[in-house]
């Protein structure tokens, strides 16, 4: 499955899921590594659901590593563990990276069963697969397996 | 039973009183539950705050991906005599629940992944692969993990209680003069110290079971009476549409695989892939034609767990029983699986 917007040649955000025996790869695509960061969020909430997802509740969260790759494990986990704890979907994400640190602003809403149907609950973001990138053309690529 | 009961520090030492006003656990789980329903050395306290916010809303839950609480029938019994002594028979109805401690165990693993990769490169460890993380099993952080991972086994020993208590009082609501006895419950994805020989020597190990399950066989002294004479049971879950086992330990394990089998079919297909392939909608119907209800809260995740995304269960058990790991027992037909 593949975002919307996936389109790395042409410097555009998107996103894309990838195979793994038990679980699922997420990987985003962007101009930068924030938008890269961003997108590999869109597709962990669409491991979720493939509905719209309305941005009326927000959500700040920071947290920090030693160096980028684990940086996206961080930032992965840190959205899961807020749709957990506060059973939500996320569907719009910021993310600024200063250094080692990382803050990102998710806009979400609560679970509804019925309409987003959860298709599973991602338990965390692993260090499988774990790639944080620049290809040609410029484009950042930000991946990894994520625990279902 | 109200699961905030089970309050974190509670569920992660989890100890059972005999008489208890809730009338669960019962009494007589817990010499079915392995260690006697407790994994000792838990430490509470090691667990995080984060972790233990994540569970408190999750205790009494089943949880997505290939967890299942299943109604089964027995359609098959390989071995009489052990099968008397797990109390099955043909036609004779089960509930089989596979489901750990949910997000909690999963916020441990993480956290301390983190640590123990930092803590490798301080040690001056070189990990081949940073999910290969790992510390000094007597260092300061080894201790820590080893406390947290056992308050996590405590929480799903507790979480599947509390599943059970739940098929119980549905079980009975509607079938007033059936009962339903625990027949064994084992965790896996954990870490156990155990006796084990090795090269002719009783050795104290740490024996790590991933996509595997503890299969002692006959006569091993951590079995309850009831059961040494003829082995652990072994759980082998196939799929929501095919058969599901239930095999004994084997003597033969010991020294093949440190007592362990296999703990499910195992996927033969991505979920990526499995998506692509079937409609969860058209399984659903097609199972409810061969009797086999599904409910689900997605469409989307019956495709993902597609009957044919797994492997051949009767393959695989037949595959562990020659390998010497367990021996069949008995094979159950699915009834009902209800997904979380």
């Amino acid at each position: 499955m593949a975002g919307r917007s996936t389109a790395p040649a042409e410097g555009r955000s998107g996103w894309e899921h990838f195979s793994h025996d038990a679980d699922i790869g997420v990987r985003g695509f962007g101009p930068s590594i924030e938008a890269a960061f961003e997108q590999a969020a869109q597709a962990l909430t669409a491991v979720v659901t493939g509905a719209e997802i309305a941005g009326s509740m927000r959500v700040e969260i920071a947290c920090d590593a030693p160096d980028i790759e684990l940086l996206l494990v961080e930032w992965l986990n840190a959205v899961i563990y807020e749709m957990a704890v506060r059973r939500m979907v996320f569907g719009r994400f910021a993310v600024r990276i200063e250094g080692k640190r990382l803050h990102g602003v998710l806009w979400g809403e609560a679970v509804d069963r019925e309409r987003h149907a959860p298709a599973c609950e991602p338990k965390g973001a692993t260090y499988t697969a774990l790639r944080v990138a620049r290809g040609a053309g410029g484009v950042w690529s930000a991946g990894c397996v994520v625990d279902v | 039973m109200d699961p905030a009961r089970f309050t974190q520090v509670d569920a992660m030492t989890w100890r059972i009183e005999p008489v208890d006003a809730m009338r669960v656990p019962a009494i007589s789980d817990l010499e079915r539950i392995e260690e006697s329903g407790v994994a000792a050395g838990a430490r509470p306290h090691c667990v995080s705050d984060r972790a233990k916010e994540r569970q408190r809303r999750e205790m009494g839950t089943l949880g997505s991906g290939n967890h299942y609480l299943e109604v089964q029938a027995v359609a098959e019994v390989f071995d009489v005599k052990v099968a008397t002594a797990f109390g099955l028979e043909k036609e004779k109805v089960v509930v089989t629940i596979h489901c750990g401690s949910r997000g909690l165990g999963h916020q441990i693993g993480t956290e301390f992944l983190k640590d123990m990769v930092i803590a490798a490169g301080s040690a001056g460890i070189a990990l081949p692969d940073r999910e290969l993380a790992c510390a000094p099993i007597n260092s300061e952080i080894g201790q820590r993990y080893l406390g947290a991972m056992r308050a996590g086994i405590n929480c799903a020993l507790a979480n599947r209680e509390i599943l059970g208590h739940y098929a119980r009082r549905v079980i009975q609501h509607y079938f007033p003069a059936s009962s339903m006895d625990l027949l064994f419950d084992v965790s896996h994805n954990t870490c156990k110290v155990e006796t084990h020989v090795v090269a002719g020597k009783a050795r104290e190990l740490f024996v790590h079971r991933k996509g595997a399950t503890r299969a002692f066989g006959p006569g091993h002294p951590s079995l309850p009476d009831s059961l040494r004479d003829v082995g652990q049971p072994v759980l082998i879950g196939g799929s929501m549409g095919t058969e599901s086992y239930v095999l004994v330990g084997d003597v033969t394990s010991e020294t093949k695989a440190f007592s362990s089998a296999c703990h499910g079919a195992g996927r033969a297909m991505s979920r990526h892939a499995a998506l692509k392939r079937w409609s969860g909608r058209k399984i659903i119907d097609d199972l409810a034609l061969e009797g086999i209800l599904i409910r689900s809260p997605s469409t989307r995740g019956v495709a993902e767990e597609a009957p044919h995304a797994y492997k051949d269960v009767s393959a695989v058990v037949a595959a562990a029983e020659q390998a010497g790991l367990a021996r069949r027992v008995a094979r159950m037909r699915p009834l009902i699986c209800i997904k979380g």
